[in-house]
């Protein structure tokens, strides 16, 4: 009895610093991204981008600037507008911010550290339906946009609002069945268990199930409102969309909400394509023995699975300055009439090569 | 320790996060509300009308299919968690299913419920 008590506080106090830590990342992710979002638009138009605020004398290409627009931001005065719905008004941001962070925590980080008798996991939340749980949370995220938009008064935002969760629900589709060849490929819904399973290249979800790999990329795109599907906030038509009445903390709030979703999603196709926190050619869990110190596999697995979301962030920014915008309908052809068909067909496809492969 | 309780202690901190961080300027910005300044925003002219208008039908019958295909996805997942233990008899359900799936989206597509113009 006395040993799972000491088990059970071992591992409550490991999920809170595990979460605090995370929390401490996800923050730091929106300023990074602005400047990251300046930046290199900056350098692909022959431009230099914000590159002036610094420290005193040191400009560090202009790192500093975000930091300035965040405490602007802060600073100002909150405008209610006349007519809003005031608790949903109030409860939106919350809504888009809190879905992302909870889907964050549940994906696998580093593999297990061992130390002193107890094994702790690497990703806050574990559970061994991780699949269906980031599913289930992620459809939260179209409450935030459509109370947003409900409550604002404003009929762009309303518009803008209609939009977005229409797109955002009509994704989520495509979305779910482009992940139902890899669970049936590795056989489970954790995923820890896939990130282990892929610890040889070939054996990457990218090369055993490449189509699933490009509905889950459009349809990444489509999630999270970005360019080339980002219709929700169509500057030229809609003003900013459903978080056009929205300003100061309330307003970087919605950022925060969309970069973290950004980067899980990032992490979510680096996870389940891309094998996750393994390095290629390298058997990380040996790294452990080889160096004769507990969690240098943990912090190069961790940096591993930073990379790959980081190329896939880079992804982001690059569509969203070489292709544009989508149009509406077609849009919505895209996800109803092309991507679920091929979900669908995939779906099968795997299964019978599976089967005749395994039985 | 149960795995649930992380996700508790996730959402608690998590929604406490948001909300002091969208609450921030609340307390740290200035306050001067004016009847110009709480207008909604339409371009700088006053405002007609109220929000809360209709709107297009298409949005209520792309919800009502979402939630249709949706638990389609969410069948297919326990199928493919199953699907080692029920070899060639897990594809020949899912051959029956599919068929019944795609006959409802070949009636959706032809009446037209996906169209947008």
């Amino acid at each position: 009895m006395g040993l799972t008590e000491n088990e059970f506080t071992v591992q409550f106090i490991a999920t809170l610093i595990k979460f605090a830590i995370m929390a401490g990342i996800l923050l730091q992710l929106p300023p990074v991204m602005v400047w990251a979002e300046r930046r290199i638009p900056g350098m692909m138009q022959r431009r230099k981008g914000p590159n002036r605020v610094g420290i005193f004398k040191f400009r560090l290409y202009g790192i500093v600037q975000p930091l300035a627009d965040t405490i602007k931001l802060i600073m100002k005065e909150e405008v209610v507008p006349e007519g809003a719905q005031k608790a949903f008004y109030h409860l939106a941001p919350i809504f888009s911010v809190f879905p992302a962070f909870l889907i964050a925590m549940a994906i696998p980080y580093g593999p297990d550290i061992k130390a002193f008798g107890f094994t702790v996991p690497l990703s806050v939340i574990r559970v061994d339906v991780g699949f269906l749980f980031i599913f289930a949370v992620s459809s939260l995220a179209v409450y935030g946009v459509t109370i947003a938009g409900w409550a604002s008064n404003n009929k762009y935002a309303l518009l803008g609002s209609l939009r977005a969760s229409a797109q955002m629900i009509s994704y989520e589709i495509p979305l779910g069945m482009s992940l139902i060849p890899i669970v049936l490929i590795y056989g489970t819904l954790d995923l820890n268990k896939i990130v282990e399973a892929q610890n040889h290249v070939w054996l990457w979800g990218v090369f055993l199930s490449p189509i699933s790999f490009v509905l889950f990329l459009i349809s990444m795109f489509a999630e999270t409102n970005r360019s080339p599907f980002d219709l929700a906030e169509a500057e030229g038509e809609l003003v900013a969309g459903f978080h056009t009445e929205y300003t100061s903390a309330k307003f970087a709030a919605f950022f925060l909400g969309e970069y973290v979703s950004m980067f899980v999603l990032s992490c979510l196709a680096s996870t389940v394509f891309f094998g996750g926190w393994q390095v290629p050619f390298i058997d990380i869990l040996k790294i452990d023995d080889a160096v004769g110190f507990t969690g240098v596999a943990a912090l190069i697995g961790f940096l591993s699975l930073l990379l790959k979301a980081g190329f896939f962030m880079w992804v982001y920014v690059w569509v969203r300055w070489t292709v544009p915008r989508f149009r509406y309908d077609q849009l919505m052809k895209l996800g109803w009439h092309y991507m679920i068909p091929l979900g669908l067909i995939n779906v099968v496809l795997t299964a019978v090569i599976l089967a005749a492969v395994r039985f | 320790m149960n795995p649930y309780i992380p996700v508790l202690i996730v959402l608690i901190f998590g929604l406490t996060l948001g909300a002091i961080l969208s609450g921030l300027s609340t307390f740290l910005g200035p306050r001067n509300p004016s009847p110009e300044k709480s207008d909604p925003y339409e371009c700088g002219v006053p405002k007609v009308t109220n929000a809360n208008e209709k709107m297009s039908v298409k949005f209520y019958l792309t919800a009502i299919l979402f939630i249709l295909f949706d638990i389609e996805t969410i069948f297919l997942y326990l199928w493919a968690k199953a699907f080692p233990n029920l070899g060639w008899f897990g594809v020949a359900e899912i051959m029956v299913f599919m068929v019944i799936l795609v006959a409802g989206y070949i009636y959706v597509v032809k009446r037209g419920a996906l169209e947008w113009d």
